[in-house]
């Protein structure tokens, strides 16, 4: 357990909404550096323990962020302690410009170099967030506003990046381009925990995988394995 | 006739150089306190139309600090009054009772500051609990807040009871109250264009996504209820200095009411917003008064129509440009910056 390699550590994670169980007794973990996605279907409860993570919603059983636990920590500690979270439908706020939007995930930080810096980085790596620097949010299209999203989540300075869903909505060609993304972030030092649905694409990018259905971890193995897995071929990547 | 309208269009063409200008705002400050302390000195005003000022400076400092927590914050809160309330008691008790005759003027402003510190305290008590919970909570916790401080007002006898309190000299002078807005309005602006007031519209937009950035949300809607309440109760002691005599009755829901009115036809999430709607609503409703009782259908109807032209407000998220930075932020320099060494960015 005390493997320095281990970013985040989820043991026995059980979440339930009044009577109904999203999570079961789920447990795995992500090592320093790695992309690992959590695929399966609807309701199988990704997007909860995503959320549990970011301390969002009450939860059993225990998060452990690089040896520190995360229970009873809020939600705005979590991030400063270096997990963004990229939420299901982005999370964009429409009103404010993407200057505004960018800004505000540096809300805790005082190192006024660094944020220059990432500042740089964020628009090296989407040049679009600089052309629509002073457009309102809510104006953006889909995939530039999936790119604001994700550039937010990296202004915050965080080590590990929680993406639920990134490819939703978005065209073929954009899931190509945001996937991409994903993996130069990855290659620049960051660990990432990927939720999707879009089981093909997630596998070929992550080092490890993980298959949910209805709460629980059916399957987990290497990116490689699962794609070649028959199970996950028949219900996921379409025979 | 043209050369008015030429006049017009060069005043446009350098309206930005103008209202641009640095010194815009030390100098009017100056120039408006000078007029304020001259009209007070030398009466050259009539008192009617000094009163009237004098309302339009206090439904302008009401305006402003309800429009941080319903404009820029997004939340419902129709508690002004009550908060009001406190500070115009606070001040009033003070000044009545407990400062010496002779250094009621000198005195004048502590009571006002007692006054809103009081009501930034309650305030606080009650921003704990309304905010623990989400969304539409926070109107019916000041509703609630709003009924409890009239009645207990009416049901303490040593301020007055239902009768309300006398005896306040006429402390209330146009310098002051142009003292007090301009601060009230200094105040606010400065927070809503900074690092916090980021968090406040971050709020507004989308309250988990705003956790997820680091925003210690529940900090900042406290912090942000507490300096609109300080502000309505400085308004309340300054009120209560200019009418001379309070009661519990003046501070109900309908006080409120008044002030949601004027944030909303000002246009919410605007400072210039809220200085038009206080200035124009108060105005009316004194060309008006002829009218008598017809006034309280004029009013509603020139709402009801606003709402179907203008929904968002004669400035609904919109700002004048003497109100936004004068310098850019950082960010934006620097976003300016890249852009001119990366011009092929952009083609």
């Amino acid at each position: 357990m005390t493997n320095p390699d281990l970013l985040l550590t989820v043991t026995n994670l059980s979440v339930s909404y009044d009577s109904i169980h999203a999570v079961n007794d789920i447990s795995f973990d992500v090592a320093r550096g790695e992309i690992v996605t959590l695929i399966g279907a609807n309701g199988a409860g990704k997007s909860s323990i995503l959320r549990a993570i970011s301390g969002l919603i009450p939860y059993q059983g225990g998060i452990a962020y690089a040896g520190k636990d995360l229970k009873n920590i809020a939600a705005d500690q979590i991030v400063a302690l270096g997990i963004a979270h990229v939420p299901e439908g982005r999370g964009i706020f429409g009103n404010l410009t993407v200057l505004e939007n960018l800004k505000i995930a540096t809300w805790q930080r005082k190192d006024r170099e660094k944020i220059a810096k990432d500042f740089e980085n964020v628009f090296s790596l989407f040049p679009r967030l600089r052309e629509r620097g002073k457009q309102l949010g809510g104006m953006l299209s889909g995939g530039e506003q999936q790119m604001l999203a994700v550039g937010r989540a990296l202004m915050s300075d965080a080590q590990m990046l929680l993406l639920d869903e990134p490819s939703m909505g978005l065209s073929p060609v954009l899931v190509r381009e945001i996937f991409k993304i994903i993996q130069d972030i990855n290659h620049a030092g960051k660990t990432i925990l990927l939720v999707e649905q879009n089981a093909n694409m997630s596998l070929h990018i992550a080092s490890r995988g993980y298959v949910l259905e209805t709460g629980r971890i059916v399957l987990s193995g290497t990116g490689k394995e699962l794609t070649g897995n028959p199970r996950v071929k028949e219900a996921y990547l379409g025979g | 006739m043209s050369s008015f309208k030429a006049a017009y269009h060069a005043l446009l063409a350098h309206w930005h150089t103008l209202t641009g200008y640095k010194l815009f705002w030390p100098v009017f400050i100056i120039a408006g306190l000078a007029f304020c302390v001259a009209v007070d000195t030398y009466g050259f005003v009539d008192l009617y139309l000094q009163l009237i000022l004098i309302y339009v400076g206090i439904n302008i400092i009401l305006t402003v600090s309800l429009n941080l927590i319903n404009g820029y914050m997004g939340e419902f809160s129709v508690g002004h009054a009550g908060f009001m309330a406190v500070g115009a008691y606070v001040a009033s008790l003070l000044t009545v009772h407990s400062f010496p005759a002779g250094a009621q003027n000198l005195l004048f402003p502590l009571a006002i500051l007692a006054g809103g510190l009081g009501a930034a305290f309650v305030g606080f008590l009650v921003a704990i609990p309304s905010f623990k919970t989400r969304g539409d909570y926070l109107a019916i916790v000041t509703l609630a807040f709003c009924m409890i401080v009239k009645s207990v007002l009416e049901n303490i006898d040593a301020v007055g009871g239902p009768r309300g309190l006398l005896g306040m000299e006429k402390l209330t002078t146009l310098p002051w109250v142009f003292f007090w807005t301009a601060l009230s309005v200094w105040v606010i602006r400065n927070l809503v264009y900074s690092n916090f007031g980021r968090g406040v519209l971050s709020i507004r937009e989308d309250e988990i996504a705003s956790d997820l950035m680091s925003v210690n949300t529940r900090q900042v809607k406290i912090i942000a209820f507490v300096v609109s309440s300080f502000f309505a109760g400085i308004a309340g002691g300054l009120f209560a200095h200019a009418l001379q005599f309070i009661n519990p009755r003046m501070f109900d829901i309908l006080k409120s009411t008044d002030i949601l009115i004027m944030v909303y036809l000002g246009g919410i999430a605007s400072i210039s917003g809220s200085i038009i709607g206080a200035v124009i609503y108060t105005i009316l409703l004194e060309i008006l008064r002829p009218l008598g009782i017809w006034r309280m259908v004029f009013m509603p109807l020139m709402l009801v129509l606003l709402m179907i032209y203008r929904p968002r407000g004669i400035m609904g998220m919109k700002e004048a440009r003497l109100f936004t930075p004068l310098r850019d932020l950082t960010t934006e320099k620097l976003w300016r910056q890249k852009k001119k060494e990366a011009p092929d960015a952009s083609a």
